[in-house]
């Protein structure tokens, strides 16, 4: 995929950007439904999305982390700028490693696909109650406060669950030190 | 700076989700622009969306790849190689006034030309402005050298960030980039330091309920 952005960026590749269009739209759009937006507005965010992929991709460099992780976070702050109408103070920018840090943390090291493959199987293993709570955080982009009102929980049971989730996955990034 | 009190994991993981109400967001982005561990922290949380978006079904398009519009289109949309860049950046730093970066397009380069509004004897507040229909305050408080701040409770969580000069309360000394993270349950009452006093950025979810007699007095003139 990082090889599709790549010629998208040097030669501005229309194929190369149909394939990235084809692979990715149907996920941004999906994600946007699961943020509440309905499926009209979805599919546009979803077409905005992939165009600033297409207008920004000479900003991308692999070296910046995958290029799932590069469409994602547009796609992630689109929505806080749309859909919840709000700056996107988030600072996830989509060039957030400019200065490569002199002294990467241990798990930098991995290689981006590593550790994607390591959250990937922590989360699928995490028990049900904490996944619960990280996915509706993520995925349905609900505040601690609104998932403790679904689940109607203790606001400070919803953050022991996301900590409990998150030190497993940190463990899991570490343990290659 | 040596940043010693740091946001709960929960409220890092929340601005990596993208999915924490814009006040508490705008004081995590600020301290991520002065700590650099807690920018670690969400790059790697960062990965648990991707891990999730990468598993989602993919939901049908209705349109297709916008290919005519960018052919016909081609002078505005190709790819730019000279982006201008991104109005925020994570770790970069603070203005010489003392304004972490992500903060200045709102309240401006230093905090010594904000528009202080008196509050109490020692207490100034500027209210900063939030996206329509938000929930919840972002204050910039500056409390004179020595002086307590009214003993308060908070309907909801607060978030502060140091900005200048220190306070102290019953959970210890906060300094320049340090962040209380407090529930709804905490009942405090800080003091600024004695020397410099204490510039803080606060972000609350609920209204803070002033407890004391003077203090409640005070009340209206907070939420005017």
């Amino acid at each position: 995929m990082a090889d599709l952005l790549q010629r998208v960026a040097a030669n501005g590749d229309v194929e190369a950007f149909r394939a990235l269009f084809q692979d990715y739209a149907p996920r941004v759009k999906s994600y946007m439904m699961r943020q509440g937006a309905d499926p009209r507005t979805a599919e546009e965010l979803a077409q905005e999305t992939l165009l600033t992929v297409w207008r920004k991709a000479a900003l991308y460099s692999d070296e910046k982390g995958s290029a799932t992780t590069w469409i994602f976070t547009i796609a992630r702050n689109l929505r806080i700028d749309r859909l919840r109408k709000e700056v996107a103070w988030q600072p996830l920018p989509e060039d957030n490693d400019e200065q490569p840090s002199p002294d990467p943390a241990p798990d930098e090291v991995m290689s981006e696909k590593e550790r994607g493959d390591r959250v990937r199987k922590i989360l699928a293993e995490l028990p049900p109650d904490q996944s619960e709570v990280v996915s509706l955080a993520y995925v349905e982009g609900l505040s601690h406060a609104e998932i403790a009102s679904r689940l109607s929980l203790p606001l400070g049971t919803v953050k022991s669950r996301m900590r409990l989730a998150y030190h497993k996955i940190r463990d899991a990034l570490e343990d290659l030190r | 700076m040596t940043i010693t009190h740091h946001p709960d994991i929960a409220n890092l993981m929340c601005c990596a989700a993208g999915s924490q109400p814009e006040a508490f967001a705008a004081v995590i982005a600020s301290h991520l622009s002065l700590c650099k561990s807690c920018c670690c922290e969400v790059r790697r949380m960062q990965q648990i969306g991707v891990a999730l978006f990468d598993k989602l079904e993919p939901a049908k398009m209705a349109g297709p790849a916008p290919v005519v519009a960018m052919r016909a289109g081609e002078a505005e949309t190709a790819p730019q190689k000279d982006e201008t860049t991104p109005a925020h950046h994570p770790c970069c730093g603070m203005t010489a006034g003392g304004v972490p970066g992500p903060l200045v397009p709102l309240v401006g380069e230093s905090l010594d030309t904000v528009d202080w509004h008196w509050l109490a004897p020692g207490v100034w507040v500027h209210t900063v402005p939030l996206s329509k229909g938000c929930c919840g305050e972002l204050r910039l408080i500056k409390v004179a050298p020595g002086k307590k701040i009214p003993e308060h409770t908070h309907e909801g969580q607060e978030l502060t960030l140091i900005l200048r000069g220190s306070y102290t309360d019953a959970l210890g000394t906060y300094r320049q980039g340090d962040v209380a993270d407090l529930d709804e349950a905490a009942v405090h009452s800080p003091v600024a330091c004695s020397k410099m006093g204490c510039i803080c950025l606060m972000a609350n979810e609920g209204k803070l309920e002033f407890t004391g007699t003077l203090a409640r007095i005070l009340q209206p003139l907070l939420n005017r």
